[in-house]
């Protein structure tokens, strides 16, 4: 499986909403910041923070209220065709096989089906579902339907993935696996990633880089490289170097009153 | 077997044979009844006479049935194919929502039965009026259950195909219609039961054929066994039409619980 990494630039991108009573919210302030090729990049932030805005900003989901999204250097207005989006809930359609869920993307641009078949069946095998192609989802644990989920990102062959909260519904064990798959697919595809996620310790374990957001309207506070080596085994999260990061971006919290010590 | 599952196996043939059996108790009651207290079949004709009755009349029957029969199907059918298409105009355009629901959500408060003198008024003795009551009665289920039911799609759906550079065109036919489709046939049964109504007070205010046209020709004959063996034919027709449909949802529609 082989995609190539995108690059992403944001360029003073801002998102105002609109209240019932027609006055302005700002969602995201000015955000400026440039993902390169291959970037494995997180980002954390409270609730309401804007971070899934930025994300559906970046899908195309909708307009921007000022600024560009580049990808690839070429501005963002509709879906961009390499961009691949797992989102909080597995959003799975329920009267369709497994299979069928993993091939709607290739069913929507126009793909031929049958090319597909065989690369959704890989996919299935690669997150360790090899022979549930003809399971509906009803029949599958949360877990197993965000693999769907995610393999179903995947089969664009995405150069963007954009997940947002992925692993935030599961449960603790569920996710740790689902983190540790996670990197080790990635590891193997090496495409550009924004994962958002208000998990400090899973955002270092994942990025490259962390962007931490401020709370409503978001703005990125701090942007902390992680070159802690790949691959990452679980034990890392009790390292020196990792506790530093994390401390790093906890503190940034408490700056900005999300945390507080009691 | 173990005691636990030999209880529970005993538990859910009970469950299974509770209705068939209350029901056959109710008629053996009703015979018995019948029989033993010298009812006349004038008052109430007992459920075997009624039986004997239908096997003899038969092709009486038989003839009324079909001319109501299409007439369920006809109202029915015209609701379904107006009905849908008039839920999506209500769903994708504000103004067409805005200007019509709530007039049909007012028209629902008339008794459309009681329209049925004013139908045969300006559509005659004929089908007309007959079907045109059956469609009356049936298209504002249909109507309303549908509009409910694409109302009701998560959203997040619609920006998952989005993300994937899907048109609207390609959301409906890969998300709405099928995440629809339960709530849609949902209005259907309500339908087709209410288009059986529609169709029998029709034919009550004035025709020259169909079920409820002999049910009035019994009763100004004191035929009282044949007005019930109309009776027992018309919830036949409502049960079968209802089956019917239920047989086309459980081939084409998904239920939201299914499991294999």
């Amino acid at each position: 499986m082989s995609s190539h990494g995108v690059a992403l630039r944001i360029e003073g991108v801002t998102k105002i909403y609109e209240t019932r009573e027609g006055d302005p919210l700002p969602a995201l302030d000015p955000t400026d910041f440039e993902v390169a090729p291959g970037e494995f990049v997180a980002v954390v932030g409270p609730s309401g923070c804007g971070k899934s805005t930025l994300l559906s900003l970046v899908a195309a989901l909708f307009p921007v209220s000022a600024g560009r999204i580049l990808i690839d250097g070429e501005e963002v207005k509709r879906p961009h065709p390499k961009v691949g989006v797992v989102f909080q809930t597995d959003l799975l359609l329920y009267w369709r096989t497994v299979l069928d869920n993993l091939l709607l993307p290739a069913e929507i641009k126009g793909w031929e089906r049958r090319k597909y078949a065989a690369r959704a069946e890989a996919l299935l095998e690669q997150v360790g579902l090899a022979g549930f192609g003809q399971k509906y989802p009803s029949e599958l644990s949360g877990g197993m339907r965000q693999r769907v989920a995610l393999a179903r990102a995947l089969i664009q062959e995405p150069g963007l993935l954009l997940m947002d909260e992925p692993f935030g519904a599961l449960d603790a064990l569920t996710r740790e696996q689902m983190i540790m798959d996670l990197q080790a697919m990635w590891l193997e595809i090496r495409n550009t990633v924004i994962f958002i996620t208000h998990d400090i310790a899973e955002a270092v374990f994942l990025a490259d880089r962390v962007l931490v957001m401020s709370p409503r309207p978001g703005r990125i506070d701090l942007d902390l490289r992680i070159d802690l080596p790949r691959p990452r085994r679980w034990h890392i999260h009790a390292e020196p170097a990792f506790l530093e990061h994390t401390h790093r971006i906890r503190a940034e919290f408490e700056r900005r009153g999300v945390l507080r010590e009691r | 077997m173990t005691p636990r599952n030999r209880r529970n196996l005993k538990r859910a043939v009970l469950e299974r044979l509770a209705a068939p059996v209350l029901a056959a108790v109710v008629l053996l009651a009703w015979q018995g009844a019948v029989s033993f207290l010298g009812i006349s079949e004038f008052i109430l004709p007992s459920p075997w006479a009624i039986l004997k009755r239908i096997y003899s009349d038969f092709a009486l029957l038989f003839a009324h049935t079909r001319v109501t029969m299409l007439e369920v199907v006809g109202g029915f059918g015209l609701a379904a194919l107006a009905g849908v298409p008039f839920a999506l105009a209500i769903f994708y355009s504000r103004l067409v929502e805005k200007a019509i629901y709530p007039l049909l959500v007012g028209l629902q408060t008339i008794p459309k039965v009681a329209l049925a003198p004013l139908l045969v008024l300006y559509l005659g003795y004929g089908w007309a009026p007959k079907i045109f009551l059956a469609f009356l009665i049936s298209f504002f289920p249909i109507v309303i259950s549908t509009v409910v039911g694409l109302q009701s799609l998560d959203k997040s759906l619609v920006y998952l195909v989005r993300s994937m550079g899907a048109s609207e065109r390609q959301t409906f036919w890969k998300i709405r219609l099928p995440a629809a489709l339960p709530s849609v046939f949902g209005g259907f049964k309500v339908g087709i039961a209410l288009a059986v109504i529609g169709a029998v007070i029709g034919e009550y205010v004035a025709a020259e054929r169909g079920l409820g046209y002999l049910q009035l020709q019994a009763t100004s004959q004191f035929d009282t066994t044949l007005n019930f063996a109309a009776v027992v034919v018309i919830s036949f027709v409502g049960v079968t039409l209802y089956f019917v449909l239920a047989a086309f949802e459980a081939r084409f529609v998904f239920q939201r619980d299914h499991s294999r």
